[in-house]
């Protein structure tokens, strides 16, 4: 009954959706003011993924889009090629590639895998290959 | 001119001991409440018998003269003095209520972007010697227009009414600013039944976001169209939740220790009916 005359008096109100919208479009909107943020992000972004892959520093691009009730990034940054393998097939990629990283902290990101992993050559791939991160 | 310059001997002739605060009413977003805010809070101050100078910086849309009732006593405005056709004291018009209050009106044929900014700067800074506040009533929008009204202030009050699209030009004005304005806001046109209906931001919704120091809050107000017609800002009335309001604004802008003006809603009958049946389940 009460919640009924509420929702007959309008409780179930558009207020929570302005808010949500407020705090969707504030945040691309001080993204977008903030041109340096995104550039310092890139150069963060590819020197974190370099430690596992060889991307291709030119063309990456990373935007913001607004889908329903989230902010999401989007980066797509071609992979030229892979740096090191997986240390155990059976793993989730996300899992084992800190793994794999681990044992070759502090080499210089684009520097061939060998030095730490001597039996496994260095594998180029010829066509690029994106990551998409949301 | 001379009969003008007659009417305020005292205010004008006596430079005050300490520069006056120069402030800029602005908000981003048109038709929020920047002009009646600045003729409202120029009279509350002024009646609490600080000497108020205040300038319409809305050049080619001229505002402010009304809501004081003062359009038929304008004679130069702004542009006249920048372009040194006039002394400031030939263009300052003294209210018809208020002995202490001013009006530096704007140019109602001239455009925005024919104001001097470096001039507009001094006049500000000549007014600050002679009054205790200059209120810069900001135009709508970010550019030259906002740029010449910003430039002599030193702080800002930002007028914000509780929709998504006032509060985002807000956020992006306060961070124009910059923190050296020591940005206050001002929550205009709040409808408290709404609020508490759901249907409107409450002004801790808008204050989540904008992070300001809440100068006061202001109910919209039927009686504000009333005193628009008349062109007597309602904080000269002598009660009223609204004059009350801008009263408190005037005293906490001028240090007083008194907490933020509210705007509760009245309890409705199905407000009462509904937290009896909630109460007892
Ligand atoms: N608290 C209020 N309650 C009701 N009406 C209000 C209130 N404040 C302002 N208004 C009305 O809103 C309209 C716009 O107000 P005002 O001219 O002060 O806004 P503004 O921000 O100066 O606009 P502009 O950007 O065009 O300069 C006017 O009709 C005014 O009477
Ligand atoms: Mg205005």
């Amino acid at each position: 009954m009460i919640e009924f005359l509420k929702r007959m008096f309008g409780q179930s109100g558009s207020s929570s959706t302005a808010k949500e919208r407020l705090r969707l479009v504030l945040m691309s909107d001080h993204l977008s003011l903030a041109p340096e943020l995104v550039e310092q992000l890139k150069i963060d972004l590819v020197e974190v993924i370099s430690r596992y892959v060889e991307v291709d520093r030119t063309k990456i691009e990373v935007s913001f889009e607004q889908q329903d009730s989230a902010l999401a990034m989007l980066a797509n940054i071609p992979i030229l090629a892979v740096n090191r393998p997986k240390v155990e097939a059976a793993a989730p990629a996300a899992a084992s590639l800190p793994a794999a990283h681990a044992s070759v902290a502090g080499d210089d990101p684009n520097a061939p895998a060998s030095a730490a992993l001597p039996r496994r050559k260095r594998r180029k791939k010829p066509a690029s290959k994106a990551v998409t991160v949301t | 001119m001379h009969e003008l310059k007659a009417e305020s001997p005292v205010v004008l002739t006596q430079p005050a001991p300490t520069l006056g605060r120069a402030i800029v009413v602005t908000s981003g977003k048109g038709g929020v409440g920047k002009t009646t805010t600045t003729a409202n809070l120029g009279t509350a101050l002024a009646q609490r018998g600080a000497k108020v100078a205040l300038i319409d910086a809305d050049v080619g849309l001229r505002n402010l003269d009304i809501l004081l009732g003062l359009e038929n006593r304008v004679r130069y405005h702004l542009l006249d003095v920048l372009e040194e056709r006039v002394t400031l004291d030939d263009a300052l018009v003294t209210d018809k209520h208020s002995p202490t209050l001013f009006l530096l009106a704007a140019a109602q044929s001239r455009e925005k972007d024919e104001v001097d900014m470096e001039k507009m700067r001094a006049v500000v800074a000549e007014l600050r010697t002679k009054f205790d506040y200059v209120l810069i009533d900001s135009p709508a929008g970010i550019e030259r227009g906002f740029q010449n009204a910003v430039i002599g202030a030193k702080e800002a009050i930002v007028v914000c009414t509780p929709e998504v699209s006032a509060v985002r030009d807000v956020d992006r004005v306060v961070g124009l600013l910059g923190s050296a304005f020591r940005p206050q806001l001002i929550v205009n046109r709040l409808r408290p039944l709404l609020v508490r209906k759901g249907k409107m931001l409450s002004v801790d919704d808008v204050n989540a976001i904008l992070r300001l120091p809440l100068l006061g809050v202001i109910a919209d107000e039927p009686e504000i169209i009333v005193s628009t017609n008349r062109g007597e800002p309602l904080a000269l009335r002598s009660e009223g939740a609204t004059a009350n309001a801008y009263r408190a604004i005037a005293a906490r802008l001028a240090g007083d220790d008194v907490a933020a003006p509210m705007v509760e809603a009245k309890e409705s009958l199905f407000g009462r009916l509904g937290s009896f049946f909630g109460g007892r389940r």
